[in-house]
């Protein structure tokens, strides 16, 4: 029992090397339960029995990688996910971003874009959309295509609606989107200040000056190692005092940033970046 | 009964409809002792998981988490899944979080949790299904019984609602009938009371 292990062990390792000499994506880093239903998932659907018969199809057909790679990307999301974020983040941060004459947020893994429409109708209602630039990234191009279009499912909209209300939406959610056909499109007011871009937490560079970032159930898919490399890519991202969200059920407990940053929400995961005062 | 020399390294419970009376009562018999860590799946509504800590807590005498990514599993605490992620254990027997997929039409999955501890820990893990109207953790629970573990199983006269413990017997019966009980919630209560981690 146990050798088998190590063999499908041993198969995942083959396996997530063969996709890293070919296609450069390392996700040797990864949370290996997570991965390892993701790669199960992938060999059932293909009726394959072995992990190692998923190295020759990887190597040899670009089009299996591209399934492989959208299995890996979990882009399952909500708008105002977490209401009471959102909710924190108009009492307790709004304030200080209005101190600014320009504002950078950076989304984190937007996935299809519901979090940062969510962010847009914030900030819209809190007077600040249009002095603010909003980048939203992904490593998954279509996810990041659905984004960009900014139409969701209509029989969503009514447990969105709740969850903006939550969230202390000031205005009607309705206001917010026409209803066509079954989708609902966001307003397109909404998108002028977004960015999507193509963006690979694994292989990229941080962005600079930002004055929020939000990366929200993403870290939840890396090992430590990996959560703390990122983790300290996006705190250099931010400005000095500038605001770090991540997920309620991550952590920064065990990362080199606990000690950098103060918790403006412990229990939401909302930090701020201490000042630093440089020396000389 | 497994024999008294077959000891387990930790505990997941996977429970649905019926779910809040079943912990309570598991919760109430837990001795100060006990040292295995458990892992509960509660399917739940989203944004209810703070309130079924605070109530295990109120009925445990050992200490109830809500799982948290990353945190490592420490001897006699029982973690609840949170509402709206998939629960898995890692190699190192830390807790993983996955925004995902329902499966069996829920997140978290029973299905899930068992899965990935039975990975972890393979002969050592004891599975419990509880009351419940869905068919999750029964593929799961099957599995840790392949994987050389024990299950055990709320008898289906027993349970608020039966859905769940008989798709649960009929999986496990499928692979190894030696390595179920069915017994009542009184009777798992006792059977946890007498576990103990076994040395190395
Ligand atoms: C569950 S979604 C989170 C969406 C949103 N932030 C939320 O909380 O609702 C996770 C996203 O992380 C993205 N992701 C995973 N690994 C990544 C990487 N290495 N670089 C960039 N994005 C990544 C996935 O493509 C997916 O869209």
């Amino acid at each position: 029992m146990n050798n088998l292990k190590e063999i499908e062990n041993f198969e995942i390792d083959c396996f997530l090397q063969a996709i890293h000499l070919r296609f450069g994506y390392d996700f040797s880093d990864y949370a290996k339960a997570s991965l390892k239903r993701r790669i199960q998932y992938r060999l059932q659907q293909d009726g394959l029995n072995h992990i190692s018969e998923l190295i020759p199809r990887v190597l040899h057909d670009e089009a299996f990688f591209k399934r492989f790679l959208n299995d890996m990307s979990i882009t399952v999301t909500e708008m105002f996910r977490t209401p009471l974020m959102f909710k924190s983040l108009r009492e307790n941060i709004v304030d200080k971003l209005k101190t600014y004459p320009r504002i950078n947020i950076w989304h984190v893994g937007c996935a299809t874009g519901e979090e940062v429409y969510s962010m847009a109708i914030l900030l819209h209602e809190e007077g600040l959309l249009e002095k603010t630039r909003i980048y939203a990234t992904d490593y998954n191009r279509h996810s990041l295509e659905l984004a960009q279009k900014g139409i969701f499912a209509l029989q969503r909209m009514k447990n969105y609606n709740q969850a903006y209300q939550l969230a202390g939406g000031s205005s009607s959610f309705t206001d917010y989107y026409s209803a066509k056909y079954d989708g609902a499109k966001m307003k397109s007011f909404l998108k002028k200040r977004i960015t999507f871009a193509h963006h690979n937490l694994i292989s990229d560079q941080g962005f600079a000056q930002m004055h929020l970032i939000m990366c929200r159930n993403v870290l939840i898919y890396f090992n430590q190692q990996l959560q703390n490399r990122v983790l300290t890519m996006l705190g250099q991202s931010l400005l000095q005092r500038g605001f770090l969200i991540i997920g309620d059920k991550e952590s920064l407990e065990f990362s080199p940033l606990l000690d950098e940053f103060d918790a403006i929400d412990a229990k939401l995961k909302m930090f701020q970046k201490r000042l630093v005062f440089n020396a000389g | 009964m497994p024999d008294k020399n077959t000891l387990f390294d930790a505990v997941v419970i996977g429970v649905s409809a019926g779910g809040l009376n079943a912990l309570k009562v598991l919760c109430q018999h837990l001795p100060k002792n006990f040292l295995l860590p458990i892992l509960i799946v509660q399917h739940q509504l989203q944004t209810e998981d703070d309130f079924l800590v605070q109530h295990l807590e109120k009925h445990c005498v050992i200490k109830v988490k809500l799982a948290v990514s990353t945190q490592c599993i420490e001897a006699a605490t029982v973690y609840v899944s949170a509402a709206g992620y998939h629960l898995l254990v890692e190699e190192d027997k830390c807790l993983a979080l996955s925004v995902d997929s329902p499966v069996n039409y829920s997140i978290p999955s029973i299905d899930v949790l068992f899965d990935s501890a039975s990975d972890v820990y393979g002969q050592y893990l004891l599975g419990i299904i509880l009351t419940g109207g869905s068919a999750d953790g029964s593929r799961g629970l099957a599995h840790i019984v392949e994987r050389g573990g024990h299950a055990l199983v709320q008898s289906p006269e027993d349970a608020d609602v039966d859905v769940m413990p008989i798709a649960a017997i009929k999986a496990v019966t499928a692979v190894n009938a030696a390595k179920l009980n069915v017994l009542s919630l009184a009777e798992i209560a006792i059977f946890l009371k007498e576990l103990a981690p076994h040395e190395r």
